[in-house]
């Protein structure tokens, strides 16, 4: 029997072995490898995919996505979520109109005002982040409860500054921001890809990083350990708040208007998914900002590919449900409990 | 979890209870004043019109928020009740030609399948009762707007079908009546019954629940399909009240129905919680909304609709810091 045991223990060591290095590679190289037979198929049997336009199209709807998501990214990286980043993009997207019309100022001189209309909103947005992080970690309220309130308040506060109005505007320096271009891509992409960028190199190259990090994979140990887990706290749920702002700038300037009842609605959600599906562990502790760039990318793509086949957007929603479900049970395989 | 962390534990947990009674008294207490000030400020506040009006419109939130009780007091989430409560009332719109009870049955019965499906994502598959409800709520929206060929769909007035929704009955509007029906079943099931106390022990250590023997995975599939099934039931209220299954509706009940059994002063950590002061968290936040419109109509002062949504996140935020303050709880 013992030598039996003995001679079987090698080959089911491997073989458990290969399982868990397919597991691993499944989450690792899951992200990567879903986009590129995303874009495989659409090369292949989609009408037109390789044009200007069509990248083009993709990558200004994906922008803003992206843009919240990096927040969202170094805020479940603690092991917190923020559910108030739709409602902090329309508080932004509502200001700047009134600043942009002299409605909040009186008249300014037109490049003060196209100034304030870019730094107010996005500050504006960062303060009642930093408010969220104050009652994170002061007041110890659960993150869902905390940017609750905000998710709640914040829309109103919006409607009620604005009266609950459509503001229309133009004004092209202002709206450099989402209609411009940079070396003749649109301006709100290469915005994105500098901040993922940079939040990518922070969280891998700097202390700062390594605190994010240390905070959602055992706070009482980080503690111990000495790290500022209420300074880095407040810090990542007012670089949310920055970011949500900004993005409520790129839509009002894509729209050349502003309503706050629609500004960011349902934002919360989809950046929580991209979060998801580019293998950031949603209990903190194990986060990648490059991972929820491709997350945002698969699901734009999975959405466009569909619409582009002549599946409703309806049907659209249903698989972008089971992909968010794929992805996150493929990474708990990849856990090794 | 530290040692100190384990020390700490039964002082919180004596902390969290005494938060939670308070809490039931305080919002029983402040929903009292708040009519208390309603009925002093104008005239109509206490009359029928307005009383039954406000207990019509607030039972779909009421049922949703009950559902929402017990998925919270297991300490999970369910975020999908606002689309399945939505999907439910385009079910329930289709069927509505074919009688009262297909449309009843179709409504809830597509809510309880939604429930099921949470449950059964959270329990089998290990994935956070978060992302599996959101899921669950990407796909309930997409079902519902297949199923309405994306536009809301028109109730049949034949039947009885519109008086689930608009009808009264002994003086009282009938979607009252099953939500006061609903809270008094989900309040016996809480209080005397095994499966309540299981749902409490769950939140309260899940692990430990297991260890004592307790049924806990058949138990939380029993919650996420009561949540579901409630949700169904809100969505047929919502189609014969309006007239119409709605794909679109129920954006952010989710939230709204946890802010009201937040302020109900049940623990989202779980394990505490009471289903009466949910609905008086209920009544309490659609009490708010009422108030604003009376205010406007004496013309001293003019609000808009939207002050409601910042005075709610207002008392949710006095709430939650208060219950902060009270149960000295730190983040572990």
């Amino acid at each position: 029997m013992a030598e039996i045991t003995l001679q079987k223990r090698p080959g089911e060591a491997a073989a458990v072995r290969t399982r868990r290095r397919i597991k691993a590679l499944a989450r690792g190289w899951g992200a990567p490898l879903a986009l590129v037979l995303l874009l495989a198929f659409n090369v292949l049997f989609t009408p037109n995919f390789l044009t200007w336009q069509t990248f083009f199209v993709n990558l200004t709807q994906v922008a803003t996505i992206v843009i919240v998501a990096t927040g969202m990214t170094l805020v479940i990286a603690t092991g917190g979520i923020d559910l108030s980043v739709g409602s902090l993009m329309a508080i932004a997207g509502a200001l700047a109109p009134l600043i942009l019309s002299g409605a909040l100022t009186g008249p300014l001189d037109p490049g003060l005002a196209v100034a304030l209309a870019f730094v107010l909103p996005v500050l504006a947005a960062g303060l009642f982040g930093l408010f969220n992080g104050v009652l994170v970690t002061r007041f110890a309220i659960q993150p869902i409860v905390a940017t609750l309130v905000l998710f709640i308040a914040g829309r109103g506060i919006a409607q009620v500054m604005t009266n609950g109005n459509l503001q229309t505007f133009s004004n092209p320096s202002f709206q450099w921001i989402g209609l411009g271009r940079i070396l003749g891509l649109p301006v709100q992409a290469v915005l994105m890809v500098a901040i993922v960028a940079l939040a990518a190199w922070i969280l891998r190259r700097t202390v700062f990083g390594r605190h994010v990090l240390a905070t959602g994979g055992n706070e009482p140990a980080a503690r111990l350990a000495g790290v500022p887990v209420t300074g880095v706290k407040l810090a990542v749920y007012a670089i949310s708040g920055l970011l949500s702002g900004l993005a409520g700038l790129v839509v009002i300037a894509i729209n050349s208007s502003s309503d706050a009842n629609l500004i960011g609605l349902g934002m919360e959600l989809d950046a929580i998914a991209a979060v998801a599906v580019g293998g950031t562990l949603l209990t903190g502790g194990r986060a990648s900002v490059v991972g929820t760039l491709l997350g945002a990318l698969i699901i734009q793509l999975l959405r466009y590919t569909l619409l582009a086949n002549g599946v409703p957007d309806a049907a659209a929603l249903v698989v972008k449900a089971a992909a968010i479900l794929l992805a996150v049970w493929i990474q708990r395989q990849g856990e090794g409990r | 979890m530290t040692a100190d962390a384990m020390e700490r534990r039964p002082g919180a947990d004596r902390r969290a209870r005494v938060w939670s009674g308070l809490a039931r008294q305080g919002v029983l207490a402040a929903l009292l004043l708040l009519i208390l000030f309603g009925a002093l400020r104008y005239e109509n506040f206490l009359g029928a019109y307005n009383v039954l009006s406000v207990l019509r419109y607030n039972s779909m939130f009421a049922l949703v928020a009950l559902g929402m009780c017990f998925v919270i007091m297991t300490g999970g989430i369910d975020l999908s009740v606002g689309a399945v409560a939505a999907m439910a009332s385009v079910v329930s719109a289709l069927l509505s030609p074919l009688g009262l009870t297909p449309a009843l049955l179709g409504g809830v019965g597509a809510g309880l399948l939604a429930g099921l499906l949470n449950g059964l994502v959270i329990v089998r598959l290990g994935i956070l009762p978060f992302i599996a409800t959101l899921a669950t709520m990407l796909a309930a929206q997409g079902t519902a707007l297949l199923l309405a060929d994306n536009q809301s769909v028109s109730v049949s007035w034949d039947g009885l079908f519109v008086e689930l929704g608009q009808g009264d009955l002994l003086g009282l509007p009938i979607p009252a009546l099953l939500a006061a029906a609903a809270f008094a079943l989900g309040s016996v099931m809480l209080n005397y019954t095994g499966f309540g106390r299981t749902v409490l022990a769950i939140g309260d250590n899940e692990e430990a629940a297991r260890l004592m023997g307790l049924p806990v995975d058949r138990v939380k599939l029993g919650v996420y399909a009561l949540s579901g099934a409630l949700a169904g039931l809100a969505g047929v209220v919502l189609a014969s009240q309006f007239g119409a299954g709605q794909p679109t509706e129920g954006i952010g009940w989710e939230l709204f129905a946890i802010a009201a059994v937040v302020v109900g002063g049940t623990l989202l950590t779980g394990g505490v919680g009471s289903v009466g002061a949910t609905l008086s968290g209920v009544l309490l936040l659609g009490l708010i909304f009422n108030i604003l419109n009376f205010e406007n109509g004496r013309g001293s002062i003019s609000l808009s609709a939207y002050w409601q949504s910042v005075v709610r996140g207002l008392v949710l935020l006095v709430v939650v810091v208060l219950q902060s303050r009270l149960t000295g709880r730190r983040a572990s």
